[in-house]
């Protein structure tokens, strides 16, 4: 009886999304690419509860006609990244802000804004917009994605000809109370070139956000991205990339407070000797909701992928990882780990996991660990017995425990940007 | 029972092919074999075919029995016809008659990793009952000798006369007690009546819903309700017999006790049920074996077994799995989806489930334990092999609901030829749960570049003085440790059965000492041909 009730529910929420969305006008590459996106989005329908995918994490407000009002915080510890020297890209509530960005011209780098280009009849991210979210689609639909290509009213289109030492910052900052962004990145990295990017900040009430990353062979990118610490905002973000060979992809995300983040992230293996690190942290208490969705694809041969995500909980916080490793026949000598761990502070707090591999090629050498418990308390005891105050013992045992995933940064300074925020998170909650 | 005298058994199957219970010999499938295999010369035909017949499977040869079935398909008048023919009072007809009222409404599932065929439900005898098992023999005296013969050539001892009277029995030798479940009927079931002086129940399930209805009316369907899932909802229908055990207060049960189950018929379905109840500090340790014969088409076996440890009872449920597996070209074979779940429902009862599943051309199973008393304990050990084109999706579920509750899942998959083999785990520990723990340890091994290994674990920890940690790994057959084996002359199928009865080592040692033995030889002939 209620098998028959779903896909009308389905249909009704996707439905009534859509009501409230009218497509941007652009030019024909982008008209294609959006229409496919819709196709999709009606073929798929929007998440459900009892779908498998959204099994720990309702997306119910994520599909909701309108977002969920949620008031900006006043952020007092000063923007992210600043001693980097990025070239900085600002959006308010999913507007660029032209005022408060950089202009400069960097060698290496084009950077153009998806508004922009939309006007255009050809450009060279027709290959990518779109394409590396619906390769994303199989095995496991993300309709929130294809929504957003389908939508997106603004993002940058980033190409990368050369070794790029300066930064790209994208500041994202939540000013009204309503907001309802969409936004879609797209990046690519020729063969051989080299860019980090940097990402802070809540960008608004709700946030759907798609990256789609090209790393071509030989090519390096590396992306550190903290979210902001709006306590009601909502946010669904995904990345794909698709990586050739003996490509260097990193991905770190430090998540702090926050009622529901959806981060999925789906990369693609496809050229053989690719490195994929995808990382993160996350700190949130009360109704502080957390999801790390990775879907890691070995088809190609001699790879190394790795996941750490670790997550501090409580006051009834929920944490949760679904994380994947899928080794295709004939990916050999694949080398793939996965963790997953939870600091349960209190005995409300509860972490939610379904590390999976599935796996089709024989020379292979995959584990993954998940762990979920309390602070060691031999630690703790040890830490007390000389002398440290016991509110001091559980903050460095904590950090202690998100070190593991910071180490994942490659450069010291935005790991050590991190660091000090995390403990001031922890010193105000003293 | 020993590799050596099946094989004995079977190579005289094959001399005299007229006999009574006859092994079968397919030409089709040994042409193909035979043009797979690069004959040398001065290897006669007659060896190629003798050691094709041998196969991987021993146990794949047919009883020539006269069977009477019910009519093909499934309906409430069969499930009627089913429940007369077992002698049901209407409280078990009626179960039945809901049981399968609900079942019209569900939907088989398609989660598991599974390559499913479609299966027509429709197209099964869902009662098959050897003809000479009309009149409910009295004593095994009285069993049809051919069945008798059935179980004497699996290796599995009916007479307990002989035993009984000591002459054969070396000292200290373990007894067994065995109900012995033949397509859909128990054609006998062994030490009844010493098991009696102890005040210990084991009798068939049919038996034991007309002789002890207060026992199965309390407790049939209070771990596994009628409406808990397609396979078992079936079952609660058409379930045509199984194994009653009732262990009371404080007995440790004399022997151990075990089921061995037959599919023989063709085109039928086995539904079998088995209920086990552990009553306050009592211990029993059980079997389960089962085996059935090569056939062309792919038979369906679904099956319950529910468990029920009171307070400091003791559980050990033990599994050999050997189902028809299929030919090498995935060709029949038994699709198997079994609930098994264990309630320990006391404080402080301990339920062990160790499975060796290496049959069944589809295995769909999670035998689980459901931690409702303080201090309770589960524990969950699996070997699972997958060779050729069989499929395996099987794991188990543990949920913690009582305090100081503690669990420990050790599975091992081994994937071969081109078969898919699959871990599916719950692990919840729910906001009252304070305290407990859980350790999961999951393997894989990888053999051949065609199968595929898989690991799909759900976390659910939702107190935080609990502690959970789950480990998972796949790799292939180490490399050194098989030039190791090779280098002391040690033939290379060998040194992988060597290999993986390492790898398997942690959940071996848990079997009782009986199924030890078996379960090393099944690892080695499962993986026959899936080297080199």
């Amino acid at each position: 009886m209620s098998r028959l009730a779903r896909p009308n529910l389905r249909a009704e929420t996707t439905a009534s999304r859509l009501a409230g969305l009218t497509l941007p006008q652009g030019g024909a590459w982008l008209r294609a690419a959006r229409g496919g996106a819709l196709a999709r989005v009606e073929a798929l329908g929007l998440p459900q509860r009892r779908d498998e995918y959204w099994r720990f994490t309702d997306p119910t407000t994520l599909t909701a006609p309108d977002p969920t009002p949620a008031a900006p915080m006043n952020d007092d510890e000063g923007p992210a990244f600043a001693e980097v020297g990025a070239l900085r890209l600002v959006f308010v509530d999913g507007r660029f802000d032209p005022q408060a960005s950089d202009a400069d011209a960097v060698e290496g780098l084009e950077i153009e804004r998806l508004s922009d280009a939309a006007t255009r009849d050809l450009h060279w991210a027709q290959g990518l917009y779109g394409t590396l979210e619906a390769e994303g689609q199989k095995p496991v639909a993300r309709p929130l994605a294809a929504l957003n290509t389908a939508f997106a009213g603004d993002g940058v289109l980033i190409r990368v000809t050369g070794v790029v030492e300066r930064p790209v910052h994208i500041v994202y900052r939540h000013d009204s109370t309503t907001s309802d962004a969409i936004l879609h990145h797209v990046v690519k990295l020729e063969p051989g070139a080299r860019l980090t990017l940097l990402e802070s900040g809540p960008a608004a009430a709700r946030f759907n956000k798609v990256t789609e990353v090209e790393v071509a062979d030989g090519a390096t990118f590396h992306h550190v991205r903290t979210q902001g610490r709006d306590r009601e905002r909502r946010a669904a973000t995904h990345i794909f990339a698709r990586l050739g060979e003996r490509s260097d992809f990193r991905s770190f995300t430090l998540t702090f407070n926050g009622v529901l983040t959806r981060n999925e992230v789906v990369l693609n293996l496809t050229g053989d000797d690719a490195i994929a690190h995808v990382a993160g942290a996350a700190v949130g208490d009360g109704d502080f909701h957390h999801d790390d969705t990775v879907f890691v694809t070995h088809g190609a041969e001699s790879c190394e992928s790795r996941q750490v995500f670790k997550k501090v909980l409580r006051n009834g916080a929920t944490g949760v990882f679904q994380g994947k490793i899928l080794v295709k026949p004939g990916a050999q000598k694949t080398d793939g780990y996965q963790l997953s761990q939870a600091l349960l502070l209190d005995e409300r707090s509860q972490f939610l996991a379904k590390p999976e591999l599935e796996i089709y090629a024989d020379d292979v050498k995959c584990s993954h660990g998940s762990t979920a418990g309390a602070l060691d308390e031999t630690a703790m005891f040890y830490l007390r017995s000389r002398g440290v105050p016991e509110r001091d013992a559980k903050d460095l045992l904590t950090l202690a425990f998100l070190q593991e995933a910071l180490q994942e940064i490659a450069d010291e300074r935005l790991a050590q940007d991190l660091s000090r925020r995390l403990e001031g998170w922890l010193s105000r909650r003293r | 029972m020993t590799r050596d005298t099946m094989e004995g058994f079977t190579m005289a199957a094959l001399d005299s092919r007229t006999e009574a219970p006859v092994m079968e010999v397919r030409p089709d499938v040994l042409d193909e074999r035979e043009n797979a295999l690069e004959v040398r010369e001065g290897v006669d035909e007659a060896t190629v075919a003798a050691v094709a017949s041998l196969g991987a499977y021993k146990y794949g040869f047919q009883t020539d029995i006269e069977t009477e079935y019910a009519p093909k398909g499934v309906n409430p008048d069969i499930v009627r016809l089913i429940s007369e023919k077992n002698n049901e009072p209407q409280w078990m007809t009626d179960w039945r008659l809901k049981a399968f009222e609900r079942w019209t409404q569900m939907e088989e599932v398609d989660w598991a990793m599974l390559d499913l065929p479609d299966i027509d439900f429709q197209d099964q005898y869902y009662y098959a009952r050897p003809k000479s098992m009309a009149m409910k023999p009295k004593s095994l005296d009285e069993v049809d000798p051919k069945l008798l013969d059935t179980y004497k050539k699996l290796g599995i001892p009916l007479k307990e006369q002989e035993i009984l009277a000591g002459v054969e029995r070396p000292e200290g030798e373990r007894r067994v007690a065995v109900d012995a479940v033949f397509d859909s009927v128990s054609v006998g079931t062994t030490f009844k009546a010493e098991l009696a002086k102890a005040g210990v129940i084991f009798c068939s399930i049919s038996e034991a819903i007309r002789e002890h209805p207060e026992l199965v009316r309390k407790y049939l369907g209070s771990v596994v309700p009628p409406s808990d899932n397609f396979y078992a909802t079936l079952n609660s229908a058409v379930f045509s017999d199984g194994s009653f055990v009732y262990i009371p207060p404080g007995v440790r049960c004399p022997m151990e006790l075990s089921t061995y189950f037959r599919i023989n018929a063709e085109n039928t379905g086995q539904f079998e049920r088995t209920l086990i109840i552990a009553d306050k500090g009592s211990y029993v340790s059980y079997l389960e074996g089962c085996t059935a014969p090569k056939r062309d088409v792919a038979q369906l076996h679904a099956a319950v077994v529910e468990i029920i440890a009171e307070e400091d009872a003791e559980v050990k449920y033990s599994t050999v799995q050997n189902w028809f597996p299929g030919d090498a070209d995935g060709r029949g074979g038994i699709y198997n989806f079994v609930t098994k779940r264990a309630d320990c429902r006391g404080d402080r009862s301990k339920v062990q489930w160790t499975q060796v599943e290496t049959g069944s051309a589809i295995t769909w199973k999670y035998p689980s334990c459901i931690l409702r008393g303080n201090e309770s304990q589960g524990e969950f050990y699996s070997i699972a092999i997958t060779n050729n084109h069989q499929q395996a999706d099987t794991g188990t579920k543990m949920i913690h609901l009582g305090k100081n509750t503690r669990s420990r899942i050790v599975s091992k998959g081994i994937s071969a030829g081109q078969a898919q083999n699959t871990y599916r785990g719950l692990v919840s520990m729910h906001p009252k749960a304070t305290n407990s723990r859980n350790y999961t340890q999951c393997d894989s091994l990888l053999i051949g570049d065609k199968c595929g290994a898989h690991t799909v674990p759900y976390i659910e920890v939702r107190n935080n003085s609990s502690r959970v940690e789950h480990e998972a790994t796949t790799s292939k057959v180490d490399e050194d440790q098989l030039f190791y084996c090779r280098s002391r002359g040690v033939g290379e199928e060998e040194a992988v059965a060597l290999v993986v009865n390492g790898f398997c080592k942690e959940v071996l040692q848990v079997l009782p000492m009986e199924f030890m033995v078996e379960a090393q030889q099944l690892v080695a002939i499962s993986l026959e041909g899936s080297v080199g």
